[in-house]
């Protein structure tokens, strides 16, 4: 432990294995930070954790207000941490509106630690409470164990000798309630002090503030009586693999899996792309990557986005573009376009609510007929999906691989979820990454035969034609080509072949491909809950709970919608009823139920609200009981 | 680039593609013209890709010998950009209609316009569309009756020049489709030209708006009604170019030559670097069939710019991250903020 915590106390230490933490403060509070500074010590700590940030979809909200309230709520914990939790144990309010916009998710018996300066007449009325009906006075919290901090008169009390001014000192106030939450859960300093003269290094007396205000917080849960009567907390390390471990979140591990697959494939990335909630930090990532040679397009819209990238594939670059649900409808025609070029393409779409502008902060799974069905004319195109942050890493790069070795446009499924949440990831070495290799035709002779830009290798995928290589001009384009030649072709015979061997071309992605295994619990049995995409971590906790409860259980997850792996059917077929919780409407429950004549259990919820375990873990207990 | 004995003709340019236009189409003049200009210029057939939208003129890349893709309806130039962005060293040209560029692709031609890509793009502009059989386009002219327009087009039509000024071009000429000579030396210009070099093409079409230009093409009124710009030579036009064009404060007025009073050193001066006259002549937009009182229709180069290119920032964008070495495969994979465990 650092020298600047001092222990003068003996507490009572209660051990954990898991504990979900809300941060949640005025917008102006710097929550984020807060919370993004306990993930990285508790990762550094060695910790398994799962955050996930809550901003007020408004840029500057009123202050005080339940609608410019910005939370952070992470989960850490000693065994795999899935989701940042579904209810939180421990709820820092920094004010009134905090407490009020969160308290609902708050386990009953939960931790509240207050900054009782937050709970001030004017704080009270904006929050709506009113003055008279002050939470912490009248009974609302008595289900709780509230802690009661003055958190600013502290905080100015602690750094009164920097010589800051009072503005600059209450700043560091959110340092200070990090050091108690240290303190509480017995977590080290460290971290904190050393990002902090980083983040600081060329404004000395603020580090110094900082670094003070976080000591202090925790000096102050050393000596407070408060917390006696509870002790502390610890949650001992996760067993983890040992290695190099960074912290990400999907839409950062979506933007370096691009950029991965394209230097392994020796490739120069290319990303045409329009901002879209939530999906644009994969663009602002990857703009930030031209140390390794990325060239981002910020175009005029997605139309222009997808179509750029089709232009760079064209051009010999992994060309990749990134949206949400609108920015793929607009995509739509030019995806087509990528279809019958046979051109390798990435389409990264992170999902969120919809139709039309819908709940755009918030993610739903409704793409997913859109992703397999939504173009014109038959068009299939492989289709993955990401099931957790690090995974997007994972399915982007596996995106780019299949496009390459396929010459096929590839549409990756994240959400709004996945794409905020973060958790740490064990960063892989080069080579422990998947080899990935274009083949591009080589240069020809005027005496060579004429070029065929449509000739098929034994799995039906036509080479790829750099420009600039003598011998191979072609001309194609979308208008339907004669096989082989790549000519224009009006022939109705040549247009169902060739349409049979886009789809074949598809269809054998399957050989690549693994298998369907089981997640967990048996390998036949009563229930199979089949789920894709983010709710993975959910959907994990609640048959590992069911599992628990002796129930015949078990969990498959689908990376792979289009072409489904070879033996879905087969996995289906070894329990009584299959589970598919979506949120949706229960989009992959109709393909499951028009590929395999089967009658699954749909699962929906469309709140623009992740599912919690504890939801499917009853839906599971209910189709048991029905058996 | 290329030594002379290397050097290719049109003949090396044609692709082994019959064109599909109708006879009489003025789309045949520029695919001839720019099959010289590719040769003139000295460039391989490996090194051009030609790149369209969706239209008659459109077709254009089936029938170049060098690489090409024909794209969807409006989008060639965002297509071409990211080509452009990625392989900067590829000579690439753009084939595009009034109705792909102006109306479905309008948006993407102004930001290709001022984002300056070193692209050379061939606007072909019959002001109407002919691929779907005749329906109007944006530049058709007000009162034109076609299938979609049987009382007469009501919309106000677009005016090129201006739009692409109006949107920070670095580059902009008219041709009429028979002048080949001038169409070839100013192909020749625009590929020289370093930024997205736009060439409207007045280029007739004889199935569906046939004579659209004849005001600017018949031999009784074409020397009063067209007016062929010079680089540093007067604005002079009419039949024994005995008219001219003299700047009266901001306002362009014609002049008669004959009149003793008038010299020629009061003339407009043509100066393609002239920013401010290129706009005034953008606006030399009469239709002289709608009044007596019209000023000529300018041909040639209106203006051109010395501007960077977006590739060329971009590229020197990534130079300088790469300044001290290329980040490597560790290095992304890691990011900067890592710990170890075990
Ligand atoms: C998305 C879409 N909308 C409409 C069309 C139909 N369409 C094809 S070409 C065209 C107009 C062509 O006019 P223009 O661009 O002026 O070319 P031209 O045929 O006159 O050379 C239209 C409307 C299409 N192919 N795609
Ligand atoms: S319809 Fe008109 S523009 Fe099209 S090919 Fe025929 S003549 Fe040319
Ligand atoms: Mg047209």
């Amino acid at each position: 432990m650092s020298d600047t915590t001092i222990l003068n106390r003996e507490d009572m230490v209660t051990a954990k294995n898991s504990v979900s933490v809300l941060f949640a403060g005025d917008s102006g509070d710097g929550m984020q930070l807060t919370g993004t500074q306990f993930a990285n010590t508790v990762a550094v700590y060695g910790s398994d954790l799962n955050t996930f940030p809550n901003f007020p979809s408004e840029i500057r909200p009123p202050a005080g207000t339940v609608a410019g309230v910005s939370g952070f709520q992470l989960q850490f914990g000693t065994s795999s941490v899935y989701t940042p939790g579904a209810k939180f144990d421990v709820m820092i309010a920094m004010n009134a509106a905090a407490l009020k916009a969160n308290l609902a998710n708050l386990h009953h018996g939960g931790i509240i630690i207050t900054d009782t300066d937050g709970f001030d007449a004017k704080n009270l009325k904006l929050s709506g409470y009113g003055e008279e009906n002050n939470p912490l006075r009248d009974g609302t919290l008595k289900d709780y164990t509230v802690f009661e901090i003055p958190v600013v008169s502290l905080t100015r009390t602690a750094l009164a000798e920097t010589g800051l001014s009072t503005k600059n000192i209450d700043r560091c106030k959110n340092m200070f309630v990090l050091g108690v939450l240290y303190w509480l859960y017995s977590l080290p300093l460290e971290t904190t002090i050393k990002t902090l003269k980083t983040k600081f290094a060329k404004k000395l007396d603020l580090a110094e503030a900082n670094i003070k205000a976080v000591t202090a917080g925790y000096n102050f849960g050393d000596e407070t009586e408060m917390f006696s009567q509870h002790g502390r907390f610890s949650v001992a390390p996760a067993d983890k693999k040992p290695g190099l471990y960074r912290r990400v979140t999907g839409n950062e591990a979506s933007a370096i899996g691009l950029a991965a697959a394209a230097k392994k494939a020796g490739l120069n990335l290319f990303l045409g792309s329009y901002p879209i909630t939530p999906a644009t930090e994969i663009l602002q990532t990857l703009a930030g990557l031209k140390k390794w040679g990325v060239k981002t397009f910020q175009a005029e819209d997605e139309i222009a986005g997808v179509l750029s990238s089709i232009g760079a594939a064209y051009g010999g670059a992994l060309a990749a573009t990134n949206t949400s649900g609108p920015g793929l409808a607009l995509k739509s025609e030019g995806l087509g376009l990528a279809v019958i070029l046979e051109i390798p393409l990435v389409i990264i779409n992170v999902m969120r609510g919809g139709p039309s502008t819908g709940l755009p902060t918030k993610p739903e799974q409704s793409d997913l007929l859109m992703a397999m069905y939504g173009r014109h004319g038959d068009a299939p195109m492989p289709v993955i999906a990401a099931k957790s942050p690090v995974d997007c890493f994972y399915a982007a790069y596996e995106a780019a691989k299949i496009a390459v070795e396929y010459m096929t446009p590839v549409l990756c499924l994240t959400d709004g979820y996945l794409a905020l949440s973060s958790e740490p990831m064990l960063v892989p070495s080069p080579d422990e990454l998947a080899s990935i290799t274009p083949v591009f035709s080589p240069a020809r002779k005027a005496d060579d035969p004429p070029y065929l830009p449509y000739k098929r290798d034994d799995r039906a995928v036509r080479p790829w034609a750099k420009p600039g290589t003598p011998g191979l001009e072609h001309r194609i384009g979308g208008l339907e080509k004669q096989h082989e030649t790549g000519n224009v072709s009006h022939d109705p015979a040549n247009h169902e072949l060739m349409t049979k061997l886009r789809a074949e071309k598809v269809a054998r992605v399957a050989d690549i491909i693994p298998d369907l295994t089981i997640d967990n619990g048996p390998e036949n049995g009563d229930v199979l809950v089949l789920g894709w995409g983010s709710t993975y971590g959910a959907i994990k906790k609640a048959v590992e709970q069911a599992l628990e409860g002796g129930c015949s259980v078990a969990h498959a997850h689908l990376r792979y919608i289009n072409p489904f792996p070879k033996n879905l059917g087969e996995v289906m077929g070894h329990y009584k009823k299959v589970l598919i919780p979506e949120n949706n409407c229960g989009q992959l429950l109709s393909m499951i139920r028009d590929k395999f004549l089967i009658e699954p259990v749909g699962f929906s919820k469309v709140q623009g609200l992740p599912f919690n375990e504890m939801e499917i873990e009853a839906k599971i207990t209910d189709i048991l009981k029905e058996l | 680039m290329t030594d002379t004995l290397a050097q290719l003709t049109a003949k090396d340019f044609t692709s082994n593609q019959e064109p599909k236009w109708c006879p009489g189409c003025g789309d045949f003049a520029v695919l001839q013209q720019l099959k010289n200009a590719m040769a003139d210029l000295g460039l391989k057939t490996e090194e051009v890709v030609v790149v369209s939208g969706i239209g008659c003129s459109s077709r254009l890349p089936y029938y170049i010998a060098t690489y090409g893709v024909h794209g969807i309806h409006g989008r060639a130039l965002a297509m071409a950009s990211g080509l452009k962005t990625a392989r900067p060293e590829l000579s690439v040209w753009v084939g595009t209609g009034d109705g792909d560029a102006l109306s479905i692709g309008g948006n993407h031609y102004i930001h290709t316009v001022r984002r300056n890509l070193d692209l050379n793009v061939i606007l072909f502009n019959n002001e109407i569309y002919g691929l779907t059989k005749g329906q109007y386009s944006p530049t058709s002219k007000v009162g034109l009756r076609t299938v979609t327009s049987p009382n007469g087009v009501v919309d106000h039509p677009i005016n090129t020049a201006a739009l692409t000024l109006g949107a920070g071009g670095t580059f902009f000429a008219r041709v009429m489709d028979r002048d080949g000579k001038i169409m070839r030396e100013i192909f020749k210009r625009a590929a020289e030209h370093k930024g997205t070099s736009l060439v409207e093409i007045y280029q007739n079409c004889p199935i569906f708006n046939d004579g659209a230009f004849e005001p600017f093409t018949d031999k009784d009124r074409k020397a009063d009604t067209t007016l062929y710009l010079e680089q540093g030579k007067p604005l002079v036009f009419g039949k024994n170019n005995d008219k001219g064009i003299r700047l009266d404060g901001f306002t362009p007025v014609i002049v008669d030559l004959g009149d003793s009073s008038v010299s020629q050193d009061d003339l407009w001066i043509h100066d393609e670097k002239d920013f401010i006259k290129a706009n005034m002549l953008a606006r030399f937009f009469d239709d002289p069939d709608a009044s007596e009182d019209f000023l000529p229709r300018p041909f040639g180069i209106f203006y051109v710019e010395d501007r960077y290119t977006y590739e060329s920032a971009l590229s020197a964008q990534i130079e300088k991250a790469q300044e001290n070495g290329e980040g490597t495969l560790e290095e992304l994979l890691a990011g900067s903020n890592t710990w170890t465990i075990g």
